[in-house]
């Protein structure tokens, strides 16, 4: 049965010795791995090295890696086997974000529509207010 | 970027209590006047942020502004004291927990 393709971000900290080249060839291997497993990879972001808020396998700070990728559940799942036996990576995350972006993208066109209304119902009360003072 | 260790409390901290009228010699301590209520002092009416400048994604990444709605030892600041809403507290809530489980924020600081 086919499965969902949803979009997820994950987030990896790689440890901080490791070199630039390296790190590159690591994030290569594992969209390769994603690929394979049948997501495809929208985008990647490193976004270089931090500080952590605390220590990770006794090292304090890291370079973190963002991936967002269309994947189903199975395919999730066999990256983030490959995320845990990876040694160089020390911490991942992965974030549903599908849902949040619908919910984003609704509050978006909720707004852009409240936007164009109000010029109408501005003016109408202002019309039929004055007339009953006059009357009485 | 790199380093926040120390500077967090010079962050943009969300309003906390008190920002009351010039009324009284204005003694020390004017954090300590929070709970005598609301008749001796002015207290402006806390807006929640998020809906103030229309923040819609809460996001985990975003460290900068998590920071100002967790306390110094990284504890999540309560509703009462930032005047957050509750919808955009939970989502405040969920993302500040991601952020501690990706080593962004602490989870207890020091």
């Amino acid at each position: 049965m086919q499965q969902m393709q949803r979009t997820y971000e994950v987030m990896f900290i790689v440890r901080p010795d490791l070199t630039e080249e390296d790190t590159d060839k690591l994030i290569a291997t594992l969209q390769g791995h994603a690929t394979t497993a049948g997501a495809t990879v929208l985008t990647t972001e490193k976004m270089g090295r931090r500080r952590l808020a605390y220590d990770v396998k006794k090292f304090s700070d890291g370079q973190y890696v963002l991936l967002t990728v269309n994947a189903d559940g199975k395919a999730i799942h066999e990256l983030e086997r490959r995320l845990r036996v990876a040694e160089p990576v020390i911490k991942f995350i992965t974030v549903r974000t599908d849902e949040d972006q619908q919910r984003l993208d609704k509050v978006k066109k909720l707004r852009e529509s409240k936007k164009r209304r109000p010029v109408e119902p501005a003016a109408a009360p202002e019309s039929q207010s004055p007339s009953p003072a006059v009357n009485a | 970027m790199a380093d926040e260790g120390n500077q967090e409390v010079s962050t943009p901290a969300p309003r906390p209590y008190t920002p009351r009228e010039s009324r009284g010699p204005g003694g020390p301590g004017g954090a300590g006047a929070g709970r005598d209520g609301g008749r001796k002092f002015f207290r402006r009416k806390k807006v929640c942020k998020f809906c103030v400048e229309k923040i819609d994604d809460i996001n985990y990444k975003d460290v900068r502004l998590l920071q100002g709605f967790v306390a110094e030892r990284g504890k999540i600041v309560p509703r009462r004291l930032t005047g957050v809403c509750t919808p955009h507290q939970r989502r405040l809530t969920a993302a500040i927990k991601r952020a501690r489980n990706i080593a962004l924020l602490p989870f207890a600081a020091r």
